[in-house]
C-alpha cells in the first residue's frame, strides 16, 4: 500500500480557509469590492489568482458591479465567486436574482455583520439569514450554507462550488465575523480528497442545443460563451431557447423546473451535524459560531445529567426539515440561539407546528452567545 | 465581398426568433443594429467570437434578434457583465448596447470606471434623450427645456455630454454619430470594435413616440431632418462661433488612442508569473 502523503497543515483565518477551499474547488474568477469583515478573502485572492494558470482577479467599482462581473465570468466558463458583508450583499441582490433566473453557477460569501444599514461594521452577527434566502425579488430557489469553524470554512466553500455547478444556481455561504476571523490549525486536503464537480457542457451539435431545456434533473447543460453554442440569455421570463416569453404555459414550465431542480435533490443539499440528539430531551439548533458555544454547553449539561443534544445546521436553505423533524420527534424542548432577533427560529417554529416548546436566545449587541448563556437555558428544562 | 444588404441581414439575424420586433415605426435603433451587423461583417469577425451584452429598455431588446452570443442583463449593469466576460475570455469581441438612461444614469458609475479601466469593450450608447420603454420620462440626456412625462413644465436640469464624460474618464476611443449619417456611423463603429481598450460610440437616435411627439417634432421624418441639419463634423463645429452653435452638435472622433486594455495588462502580469514558474 502506498504511503499516504502527509497533509499540509496551516494556521489560518476562516477567510483564508475560504480562499483555500475555493482554489481546491477550481475557482478561477474573483470579482469583488472590499468590505469588512470579509476583506481578507479579496486580498488573498488578489495575490493568489494571478499566480495560478488561468486565474482572473478584478476589483470592481462596487458590489453591484462585482456581482455582474462574476455572472459574466461564470457565463464565460469560469467558476466564479465574490465575498462581501451585509450592506454589500444588499447591493448584490438584483444581480443575484439575475443569476437565479439565468441559472448561472456562482458562489457569494457573506461574512455577516450587525445591521440594519451599516450597523456594526466589524462585530459578529447572523443577521442576513433571511436576506440570503429572500433578498432578491421574485420567487426563486437558492442554496444557503454556513460554517462554524475554520476547517469547515474550507470544506463548505468546496461544497458551495460543487452545488453551484451541479444545480446551475448561485450558492450563498454565510459566515460570521468570529468564524471568519478565528485563526486555527487546519488541514489542507490532498487534491483527490474531495470530489470537485464541474457543470455539464453540451455534447450535441450547436444547432440542436437548447439552453433551458427540460431534463431529468431539471438542469440543462451550460456551454461557455464563445464555444460555438450561440444563444440568448435574459433575466426576462424565457422559453427553453432563452427567448423572452409571457405565454402562461411557458412561464409556468420555467418556474416549476427552476424550483424542482432544487426540491428534488433536497436530501442531497440539506446538510447538518448531530451531537447526542438521539436520546436528547433538549435539542439546541444552532449554526455558525453559536454552534460551537452550544457544543460546549451540551457537554456541560450532559456532565450534570441533563440529556441535551445539538443539531448543527450546515445548510440553512433549503431548510433541513427532515433533521429538525427527527429532533422534534423525541425532544421535549428546542432551543434556538442565534445572533439576530430570531431569523432561523422562524423556520424551526414552522417545522415544529406546536409539537415541542421552542425557546430562543437572541443577541444583537455584537457579542458572541456564550456557552454559559445556552447552558442556563438548557438547565431551565 | 459582393453580398447584398438583404443577404447580410439573413446571415446575422436569428432564424428561430419570433418576429416582429418591439421597435416603433421611425425608431433609429434598427439602423444601429443594421450598422452593427455590417460592421461585424466588414471586420470578418466569426459569430462565435462576438458577444452582445445589452442593458434594459428598447436598446436592450436589440440583442435578442442577432445570431451572436447575446446577453440581456439588468438595467444599467450591462458593462459589469461585459467586464466579467472580457476578463474571463479576452479573445471575445464584447460589444455593449446601452441606452442613455442605462449608461449615464443608473449605470453612470460603471461607465466611468469601465473607461478608466480601459477594458476592451465597445460601448454603444444609443442616445434618444428619453426613457422610451417606461413611457417617456426624463433621462440624463434629456435636453434642458424639453418636455417629458416627469418634466411636464420643461426639463430643469442640464443634460450630460456623453462624449465629454467618456473623454474625461479615460476611454481609448470616443466618437459620436447619428442614425441619419449611416455610412459615417458604420465607419465609426468599425473603428470602435477593432480597437483595443474601452471604446465608446454615442449614437444619436430619435425616439419619436416618446420624445418627438411632445417636443415640436410632428413625425419621425422631422426628427431625421433635425439630425441632418444639426449634426456637424467636429472640426466644422469647433470652428463655429459660440453664438452660432445653437442646437448644433459635433459628430466624429474625439479621442483616438491605442493604449492596451486592462485584460492585456492583466495577461502580461500573468505571463510574468508563468515565466517564473517555468524558468
Amino acid at each position: 500500500m502506498a504511503r499516504r502523503k502527509k497533509h499540509k497543515e496551516i494556521f489560518a483565518l476562516g477567510n483564508e480557509a475560504v480562499v483555500e477551499g475555493a482554489l481546491i474547488a477550481g475557482c478561477s474568477f474573483y470579482g469583488g469590492y472590499p468590505i469588512t469583515p470579509s476583506s481578507e478573502i479579496m486580498e488573498i485572492m488578489a495575490q493568489r489568482l494571478p499566480m495560478t494558470e488561468d486565474g482572473v482577479f478584478i476589483q470592481l467599482e462596487d458590489e453591484i458591479a462585482s456581482m455582474g462581473a462574476i455572472v459574466g465570468g461564470s457565463m464565460a466558463g469560469r467558476k466564479a465567486m465574490t465575498a462581501t458583508s451585509g450592506p454589500g450583499f444588499s447591493l448584490m441582490q438584483e444581480n443575484l436574482g439575475y443569476a437565479c433566473m439565468t441559472e448561472t453557477p456562482l458562489v457569494v460569501v457573506n461574512v455577516m455583520r450587525g445591521g440594519p444599514s451599516t450597523g456594526l461594521p466589524t462585530s459578529p452577527a447572523q443577521s442576513d439569514v433571511q436576506q440570503a434566502r429572500w433578498g432578491t425579488h421574485g420567487d426563486h430557489p437558492i442554496i444557503v450554507l454556513s460554517a462554524s469553524d475554520v476547517q469547515e470554512c474550507l470544506e463548505m466553500t468546496i461544497t458551495a462550488f460543487n452545488m453551484a455547478e451541479k444545480y446551475r444556481t448561485p450558492v450563498v455561504l454565510l459566515l460570521d465575523e468570529i468564524t471568519a476571523h478565528t485563526r486555527e490549525k487546519i488541514r489542507i486536503p490532498q487534491p483527490d480528497e474531495y470530489e470537485v464537480v464541474s457543470r455539464i457542457v453540451p455534447s450535441i451539435p450547436p444547432e440542436w442545443y437548447k439552453p433551458y431545456e427540460e431534463t431529468v434533473r431539471g438542469v440543462a447543460p451550460m456551454p461557455p460563451i464563445g464555444s460555438g453554442y450561440r444563444f440568448h440569455v435574459t433575466g426576462l421570463t424565457h422559453d427553453e431557447n432563452g427567448f423572452p416569453t409571457s405565454r402562461p404555459d411557458e412561464v409556468v414550465d420555467l418556474m416549476e423546473r427552476m424550483h424542482r431542480k432544487i426540491d428534488q435533490f433536497f436530501y442531497d443539499i440539506q446538510m447538518h451535524d448531530e451531537l447526542m440528539v438521539d436520546d436528547a430531551d433538549v435539542v439546541v439548533i444552532a449554526y455558525g459560531c453559536v454552534a460551537r458555544s452550544a457544543e460546549y454547553a451540551i457537554e456541560q449539561a450532559r456532565a450534570s445529567g441533563v440529556k441535551a443534544g445539538l443539531l448543527k445546521l450546515k445548510t440553512l436553505f433549503p431548510y433541513p426539515r427532515r433533521a429538525t423533524e427527527k429532533a422534534l420527534a423525541n425532544a421535549r424542548s428546542i432551543i434556538v440561539p442565534e445572533m439576530n432577533m430570531g431569523q432561523m427560529s422562524r423556520e424551526v417554529k414552522r417545522v415544529n407546528s406546536g409539537r415541542a416548546s421552542v425557546r430562543t436566545i437572541n443577541r444583537v449587541d455584537g457579542q458572541i452567545i456564550t456557552p454559559s448563556e445556552i447552558l442556563k437555558v438548557i438547565m431551565q428544562g | 465581398m459582393n453580398i447584398t444588404g438583404n443577404e447580410i441581414i439573413h446571415q446575422y439575424l436569428r432564424h428561430n426568433k419570433k418576429f416582429p420586433h418591439v421597435l416603433c415605426a421611425g425608431c433609429g435603433h434598427g439602423i444601429v443594429l443594421g450598422s452593427l451587423i455590417r460592421s461585424v461583417h466588414q471586420l470578418g469577425l466569426p459569430k462565435d467570437d462576438v458577444v452582445i451584452v445589452a442593458g434594459i429598455g428598447c436598446s436592450g431588446r436589440l440583442a435578442v434578434y442577432v445570431d451572436f452570443n447575446t446577453v440581456h442583463t439588468t438595467h444599467g449593469r450591462a458593462l459589469t457583465f461585459a467586464t466579467g466576460i472580457k476578463m474571463a475570455n479576452p479573445k471575445l469581441n464584447v460589444i455593449c448596447i446601452m441606452g442613455d438612461g442605462d449608461a449615464l444614469s443608473i449605470g453612470g458609475n460603471h461607465m466611468i470606471h469601465a473607461a478608466r479601466r480601459n477594458i476592451g469593450i465597445t460601448a454603444l450608447i444609443l442616445n434618444n434623450n428619453i426613457y422610451g420603454m417606461t413611457g417617456g420620462q426624463s433621462s440624463p440626456a434629456t435636453p434642458q427645456g424639453s418636455v417629458s412625462m416627469t418634466a411636464p413644465f420643461g426639463q430643469l436640469e442640464e443634460s450630460f455630454d456623453t462624449v465629454q464624460l467618456a473623454c474625461g474618464a479615460g476611454a481609448n476611443f470616443v466618437a459620436r454619430g447619428t442614425v441619419f449619417h449611416v455610412h459615417k456611423l458604420e465607419k465609426l463603429m468599425v473603428k470602435a470594435i477593432e480597437r483595443p481598450g474601452f471604446n465608446m460610440l454615442e449614437v444619436i437616435t430619435p425616439c419619436h413616440t416618446q420624445y418627438g411627439r411632445k417636443n415640436k417634432y410632428k413625425n419621425p421624418v422631422e426628427m431625421y431632418r433635425w439630425l441632418k441639419s444639426n449634426a456637424m463634423e467636429r472640426e466644422r463645429f469647433e470652428a463655429l462661433d459660440e453664438d452660432k452653435r445653437g442646437d448644433k452638435f459635433p459628430i466624429g472622433v474625439f479621442v483616438e488612442r491605442d493604449e492596451p486594455g486592462l485584460e492585456e495588462r492583466y495577461h502580461e502580469l500573468k505571463a510574468r508569473f508563468a515565466a517564473g514558474r517555468n524558468g
